[in-house]
């Protein structure tokens, strides 16, 4: 078990045909991931790598074709809000965005739109999934990886690349690793995933990997007192970040004072959290 | 990016939202022009984009024309926060019986824009909201349908706004939340919104700031940034897609990734050290973007040693490794430098590297408590240097 992606995942490429979109595709397959098809409109009817991929000119045609039920996101930020809302049209149920640089008021119109539905979007944003030996839809270097009964959570990507090197370091592996992204509106938070782990089989133990801005990880702390049996450990990013100056990531902000590295480690620690005072630390608080 | 005051009510006024009148003028004599052309009584304005000009003297009334000359000469000396005063706003200066806040921004937890209103405007509306907080009315707009009258009205009867007062609020409020939407604001503020003394509203301050991930849709809003606001060095970083932020430490830092690249600067600090910088190369940066990126941490005179970590994933290593070397050839960096590289080509980019003098480190908290060593003896090195001059 693992949560949300696995072998029988059957992945549309959005943005197949650009180049971040043909690289990543390729990646994924040598990874064993089921990519099914590519979308590109315009562009139906075309095959790429090496005939591997058809592409479609819609997401919709591409699910009534393959019956895929995963979807992944790479068109340019300008589209990527139009590309959510087609993959949710479309029956998609679990989209991921990688895109960074959406329009802000465009993820608030997705977001409150993919609510009333049944999908699940993660990101913006973000690095996407890995589940370790059986599947990865993102852009997480397979390599850095091992399959086992940790479960990984971030806001971040190489910063969760460095996590992942050093649990494998130490022989540690992940159920699933899961980049949720660094916009201030997401699909998907802290507390959905933590659920997530909670309830699935393989997860015995968690990293969460959080940063600076809003109070994503101050629900996660009060989700975790008082609804997760699984021992959680984690890293904030940020301790050293000024305030009012957004650190890269949309969301990374501290604003009027709130949302600061330190009141969020207070936070996780009352809620018996390990936290790590660097990163190579976090796997060896789980031991 | 921040407009200023003069910019953002340039924005409200083209929603309906009643503004005095007023100019924007850099020299006193244009102030002075200006003020006869009101008759006299006018308000003038420091323009720079931080909170609390007016408790720094940057807003002052004039009663006359000659006053008007004279306090923009002041206004126009003075430097606010650290930001030289080029620009002053000169206005009619309104006659006030009440302020109000009025004000949109994105609330991260509801995902939706909340419209918030005040009767005790004209303050610091953070201050308000931290120590009463029952002051403060708030209203949930939910971003598919946008906001309706009906919610504008109540807002107005949270506030106890006066009831002839109302048809012009509805106007207001929903200028506001046009000039919200249509400008990708991720904040429009009215503060204070006053009453005056022949019952009209009017806004007298306003307050904007853009998505800038949205400037590309946004031309005429993009070419109001103004870079004299910023650093140099993050003007210079953003036109290579660097994100950049300089800070007060001796220890430049260059990293892949945003997360990553606050966490080294975390880790720095852990270990002893101080942040000259935040910056991120981003994902897949080429080796010229490297090379950009090392030349603006080594224009930072206070840099005492550099720390690169960078975990190659969609970034390769070895081009990182070619951008370090093409910079060094030009600015022959005199501080020491620690590298880290994992990842994709890690194995390449280290051997480009092994003749550069470089120090290097398999682990983050090794390399820095490499770089925080390397930049105390590097400092030491200068004052040694110093104290022989």
């Amino acid at each position: 078990m693992s949560i949300l992606i696995d072998k029988n995942t059957r992945l549309v490429v959005q943005g197949i045909t650009g180049k971040e979109g043909l690289f990543h595709t390729s990646q994924m397959i040598d990874y064993g991931t089921n990519v099914i098809a590519g979308v590109t409109p315009g562009k139906g009817g075309d095959w790429v790598l090496n005939g591997k991929v058809p592409v479609f000119d819609s997401v919709k045609i591409a699910v009534e074709a393959t019956e895929a039920n995963t979807s992944i996101i790479f068109v340019p930020a300008r589209f990527a809000a139009e590309a959510m809302l087609e993959a949710s049209d479309a029956g998609i149920e679990l989209i991921i965005c990688i895109t960074e640089g959406v329009p802000v008021q465009d993820m608030m119109r997705v977001r409150n739109y993919l609510d009333q539905r049944k999908v699940r979007l993660i990101g913006p944003n973000c690095p996407g999934l890995l589940t370790p030996g059986q599947a990865k839809v993102g852009i997480i270097p397979g390599n850095i990886a091992i399959p086992g009964n940790v479960g990984v959570v971030s806001r971040s990507g190489t910063l969760t690349y460095e996590v992942l090197n050093a649990m494998k370091n130490l022989k540690m592996g992940a159920s699933t690793c899961v980049g949720i992204g660094g916009d201030p509106i997401s699909g998907t938070n802290f507390v959905d995933v933590l659920n997530m782990f909670e309830h699935d089989p393989q997860t015995e133990k968690v990293i969460m990997i959080g940063e600076i801005g809003g109070s994503d990880e101050e629900n996660a702390a009060e989700f975790i007192s008082s609804n997760m049996t699984k021992p959680v450990a984690g890293f904030i990013a940020g301790l050293t970040a000024p305030r009012g100056k957004r650190m890269g990531h949309a969301g990374a902000i501290i604003e009027g004072g709130a949302g600061t590295a330190a009141d969020k480690i207070k936070a996780l620690e009352a809620a018996g959290v390990k936290v790590a005072k660097h990163p190579e630390e976090i796997p060896t608080l789980l031991n | 990016m921040k407009l200023h005051e003069y910019q953002s009510k340039l924005v409200l006024s083209k929603y309906n939202v009643p503004i005095p009148q007023g100019r924007v003028v850099s020299t006193a004599n244009e102030a002075r022009q200006f003020a006869k052309e009101l008759g006299g009584y006018v308000v003038i304005k420091a323009q720079v984009l931080v909170g609390g000009r007016g408790k720094a003297g940057g807003i002052k009334i004039a009663k006359n024309v000659e006053d008007a000359e004279k306090i923009a000469t002041q206004i126009l000396a003075m430097e606010i926060k650290g930001l030289t005063v080029k620009k002053v706003l000169v206005e009619t200066a309104a006659i006030i019986e009440q302020e109000i806040y009025l004000g949109i921004t994105n609330d991260r937890t509801q995902k939706k824009p909340v419209l918030m209103a005040s009767a005790e405007g004209g303050v610091d509306i953070e201050e308000v909201a931290a120590k009463t907080p029952d002051k403060i009315v708030k209203v949930y707009i939910d971003p598919l349908l946008g906001l309706q009258p009906y919610q504008a009205r109540n807002i107005a009867a949270g506030i106890y706004l006066p009831r002839e007062n109302w048809q012009e609020f509805g106007m207001i409020t929903k200028g506001l939340w046009d000039a919200y939407k249509g400008s990708d604001a991720t904040l429009a503020e009215i503060n204070p919104l006053v009453i005056t003394k022949s019952k009209h509203l009017i806004a007298l301050d306003g307050k904007m700031v853009i998505d800038n991930n949205a400037l590309f849709r946004l031309p005429e809003l993009a070419e109001m940034r103004d870079t004299d606001e910023e650093a140099p060095s993050e003007t210079r970083a953003r036109k290579y897609g660097l994100s950049f932020i300089k800070l007060d430490g001796n220890i430049g830092c260059m990293v892949n990734g945003a997360g990553l690249a606050m966490t080294c600067m975390d880790v720095i600090k852990h270990f002893g050290g101080e942040p000259a910088n935040f910056l991120d190369i981003g994902g897949g940066a080429d080796a010229d973007k490297v090379a950009a990126a090392m030349r603006i941490i080594l224009s930072d005179k206070n840099v005492k040693a550099v720390l690169y970590n960078i975990f190659g994933g969609i970034t390769r290593c070895d081009e990182v490794a070619r951008g370090i070397l093409a910079a060094m050839e030009d600015v022959k960096p005199k501080v020491p430098m620690v590298v880290r590289l994992v990842g994709t080509n890690a194995e390449q980019g280290r051997a480009l590297l092994s003749n550069a003098n470089m120090i290097t480190a398999d682990t983050l908290a090794g390399a820095a408590e490499k770089v925080v060593a390397a930049a105390k003896v590097s400092t030491k090195g200068t004052e040694k240097v110093g104290a022989s001059q």
